[in-house]
């Protein structure tokens, strides 16, 4: 190739990528799978993400930990490939591939360049472990074992600890209440059958998404999502989750740790992902905690006190009401001083709400730092996987601007009013002697 | 098999898509008081993100200052001849951006990502307080309590970081290496302003830094603009003090850390060569990074396939190797055993994978498989404006040419199964070697909560 063509072929390249927002590009396979593709040529690689509502919200009782381990099984068998045979057959082309499952969701990573010679024979092994995974026996008896002693090393971190308490206090009976990596009772218990069924049930195209972003054009894309996905059989889609209960009193747990510093959590459920109240509940969060170095929350316990390296507040939107979470880690000493101070601050901002100022600081904030967000094909996967999973509007990019625009300080502060109620909040509290 | 003719046809076409995203877009000048400004052009999108690199870090600090490169980063925050404590940070998020620092063994670097009409906030905020900074009593000993929170949330109630810690400070035994980069907790308590006054007239300095930007830019304007904002910056006359070089390891070092854990944990080190400048002698250097992947480069690597799965010795395991530094390194493997199996046991596992690599010759199709990963990686890195500024900065900062990474791949590549044998009979020797062992104490038993060390030497 010349130098001229290639230069020409480059401009080519670099006058797609000025879009504002990425074009989201949607259709549905014939058995229920949810397709979403940003074209993106000026890197050679394709970003694909599967998701499935198949998170640890799922796992049935007595058997906690059922999701993540049917996900980490999947790469220890499929088709007619055993474990190396997979790792081999994604590394010797340079293809990564990961996989992750949370409370909602349960997602497949896989990055390769987008050459047809380096991408087909990935897509056919990402197939063969969506539709054919053979969770050999042997293999779950290694994985639960290192389950177990990762459960064990997470036991050695009072921040971990002060985290699966969280959840466990605020959500009581409600299944978001359990760590998606099980306890060491429902590992134990978990049987190759009760994988091979969360697989049969949730692992179907009802219920599930395809996110991809790259160089493919939407012929190539087309085909792909058939060839990877068309045949995962229809199914349905998972049930509705059972309604969050929202505490009648404050609960507080306390717990002896042997370390220097006492980890603290304090909230209550908070906003889930299609939330009327979602920018209002967003927005004033980031001016409590969420902004980083500049919030209310950090300047009142770091900045002005040096009482924590890290502190912070955050809503995390869900299938069903996230948590709303305050937290931080401070010198045992100072665990009572830490504690009050987030109460009043979060009092006092429940009783005044922000100031005009502080809105218009946040505002340009989250306008200002927008093109940010979609900077990368690894983030605007991540978009895709969210917009298709919580069924989002394909304009949510386009309609974040206007909406944070849109909001006031009023409805800061009846939303939080309304939403956080702090004479009922659950406090988990965990530390060594001072 | 196919898989045998694919990573070639692989290169051929990376090579000529990475033509139009690398190649001759990345452009450098020098101010005429020393600061070196590297610009690259990415157009995927319209933000960019800058840093400024300080070549000076945890390796420069003498004993007794430890943890001061780190401190004076916090405080670069704390205000200006110009700006209140915490007003930096409050304009660039108003300005959408986000921003932070990191400090290294080799480095201290701060960063601003921001949409692209922005980049003059963030020059000019670097640029004042390279030379105007307002260290202040009261805001210091805050801000030491808040360095002291980090260091107890990151090593001390961390029991494998706790072993890490003593880990260097075995292995390294005259070398700043030994000391850790938040610095020990002594060291944090004896520190003052003027001391920090004294290392920031020292090190921050336009002659004593690089500006990176990567981002939708154009590199004719970002050196305009560098010239406006750090133009009129003083260079200092840079005195570093000459490095202890690490005495050559005799034998075989080893160390213990008892502290409350659930689990034990091993941490192995070898002393080896990094990068030094492009030269042919550079090849051990791309050889070992070679090794690491066989090692653990994902899923299929041979302590995936023979520790966790085959012999399942392990329920987990890293190899960890940098090929660049402003000094030689170590290339380190951790683990936990599997459950049923002990550190001894575990060790001598991973001691039988390195002999087999001294005595045998990795095979051709793993050879290809890491070279495979290193190109498509290579790829996937330059997804992030971010990352493709880091790998920048951090070439230049230890001393290297940011040109390297256009031939990293190429040089990989060149690596044959024979130097990955002659690294690993070189350096991954019993003589070389230094050994850290977690021992861990019962949780629950209130008397054992303080950290227990114990070691040894030239066993």
């Amino acid at each position: 190739m010349s130098v001229k063509r290639l230069v020409l072929l480059c401009l080519l390249w670099a006058s797609a990528g000025a879009l504002a927002s990425p074009d989201i590009q949607h259709w549905t396979l014939d058995n229920g799978v949810r397709v979403y593709f940003v074209e993106s040529h000026e890197l050679p690689m394709l970003q694909i993400s599967v998701v499935f509502d198949a998170g640890s919200a799922r796992d049935p009782a007595g058997r906690n930990g059922l999701a993540r381990m049917t996900a980490a099984m999947l790469k220890e068998g499929a088709g007619n490939r055993d474990a190396d045979g997979i790792a081999r057959s994604f590394e010797d082309r340079g293809v990564q591939f990961s996989v992750s499952s949370k409370r909602d969701m349960t997602l497949l990573n896989l990055r390769s360049l987008s050459q047809a010679e380096l991408l087909k024979p990935a897509v056919g092994v990402l197939r063969d472990i969506l539709l054919a995974p053979t969770f050999p026996a042997s293999s779950l008896e290694r994985e639960r074992q290192r389950a177990l002693v990762a459960l064990r090393q997470e036991a050695e971190s009072p921040a971990a600890v002060a985290e699966k308490t969280f959840f466990r206090v605020l959500y009581g009976s409600h299944p978001y209440a359990h760590h998606p990596a099980g306890d060491e009772q429902g590992l134990k218990a978990l049987t190759r059958e009760d994988l091979v069924r969360h697989h049969r049930e949730y692992y179907v195209g009802a219920n599930a998404v395809l996110a991809m972003v790259g160089d493919l054009s939407p012929r190539r894309a087309k085909r792909l999502a058939r060839r990877l996905a068309g045949r995962l059989p229809r199914g349905r889609p998972a049930a509705a989750l059972p309604e969050v209960l929202r505490p009648d009193s404050a609960v507080e747990q306390r717990m002896e740790f042997p370390s220097t510093q006492t980890h603290l959590r304090l909230g209550q459920p908070g906003m889930h992902r299609k939330d009327p109240d979602y920018f209002p509940l967003y927005i004033g969060n980031h001016i409590l905690g969420g902004g980083g170095l500049v919030s209310r929350l950090s300047e009142e316990i770091r900045e002005k006190r040096g009482l924590s390296y890290s502190v912070y507040s955050y809503f995390a939107p869900m299938r069903v009401e996230g948590p709303f979470t305050m937290g931080l880690q401070t010198r045992n000493a100072e665990r009572d001083k830490a504690l009050t101070l987030v109460r009043t601050t979060l009092q006092e901002f429940i009783d005044n709400g922000p100031t005009e100022e502080e809105l218009l600081a946040v505002q340009k904030n989250l306008t200002g730092g927008f093109p940010l967000r979609i900077d990368s094909n690894q983030n605007i996967v991540g978009y895709l996987a969210v917009i298709g999973f919580y069924d989002l509007p394909l304009s949510y990019l386009e309609d974040f601007i206007p909406a944070v625009q849109a909001v006031t300080a009023a409805q800061i502060r009846d939303a939080f009013r309304r939403r956080i109620d702090p004479d009922k909040l659950v406090t988990v509290v965990v530390g060594g002697e001072r | 098999m196919i898989k045998n003719v694919l990573p070639i046809i692989g290169l051929l076409s990376v090579a000529l898509a990475g033509a139009c995203t690398k190649g001759p877009v990345v452009q450098e000048t020098t101010l005429d008081n020393g600061l070196k400004v590297i610009v690259g052009k990415d157009h995927r999108a319209p933000v960019v993100v800058s840093q400024i690199w300080y070549k000076v870090g945890a390796i420069d600090e003498p004993s007794g200052l430890t943890g001061i490169s780190h401190v004076l980063e916090h405080m670069m925050f704390k205000g200006t001849r110009r700006l209140e404590p915490g007003e930096f940070s409050r304009i660039i998020a108003e300005n959408g951006g986000r921003e932070n620092a990191f400090t290294g063994r080799d480095y201290t670097a701060y960063f601003q990502q921001l949409e692209k009409s922005r980049l003059p906030i963030s020059f000019e905020l670097e640029a004042d307080r390279m030379r105007n900074l307002q260290l202040n009593e009261q805001e210091f000993r805050k801000e030491l309590q808040v360095v002291m929170e980090e260091r107890r949330l990151r090593t001390e109630d961390q029991p494998q970081a706790l072993a890490y810690e003593k880990f260097m400070a075995t292995a390294y035994r005259v070398h700043p290496y030994k000391d850790p980069i938040i610095g020990w907790m002594d060291d944090l308590q004896g520190l003052t302003v003027k001391a920090l006054q004294d290392w920031y007239q020292r090190w921050y300095a336009p002659n004593n830094a690089t500006l990176v930007v990567v981002g939708d830019v154009e590199p004719k304007e970002v050196f305009a603009l560098a010239e406006k904002y750090f133009g009129p910056l003083e260079p200092s006359s840079l005195n570093p003090a000459v490095l202890p070089a690490e005495p050559q390891q005799k034998a075989l070092r080893g160390s213990r850390v008892s502290a409350p854990a659930e689990l034990p944990y091993l941490i192995m080190g070898y002393h080896v060569p990094v990068l030094s400048g492009g030269g042919d002698d550079d090849w051990e250097a791309y050889a070992l990074s070679v090794l690491a992947g066989v090692l653990d480069g994902g899923n299929s690597a041979r302590f995936a396939s023979d520790l966790v799965r085959g012999q399942q010795v392990a329920a987990q395991t890293d190899v960890s190797y940098g090929a660049t530094g402003r000094a030689p390194t170590l290339f380190m493997i951790d683990g936990t055993p599997a459950k049923g199996h002990g550190i001894d046991e575990l060790e001598q596992a991973i001691q039988a994978q390195l002999k087999r690599l001294q005595k045998e010759r990795i095979s051709e199709a793993e050879l290809k498989r890491v070279k495979a990963q290193v190109v498509a990686a290579d790829v996937f890195g330059r997804d992030s404006v971010f990352s493709q500024a880091m790998r920048i900065g951090k070439l230049e900062t230890v001393g290297l040419d940011h040109r390297m990474i256009d031939s990293y791949v190429r040089r990989v590549n060149k690596v044959t199964a024979a130097q990955v044998q002659a690294v690993a009979r070189k350096y991954l020797v019993e003589s070389n070697l230094t050994r850290t062992v977690l021992d861990p104490q019962p949780i629950n038993q209130q008397e054992q909560r303080k950290p227990v060390e114990g070691g040894f030497d030239e066993r």
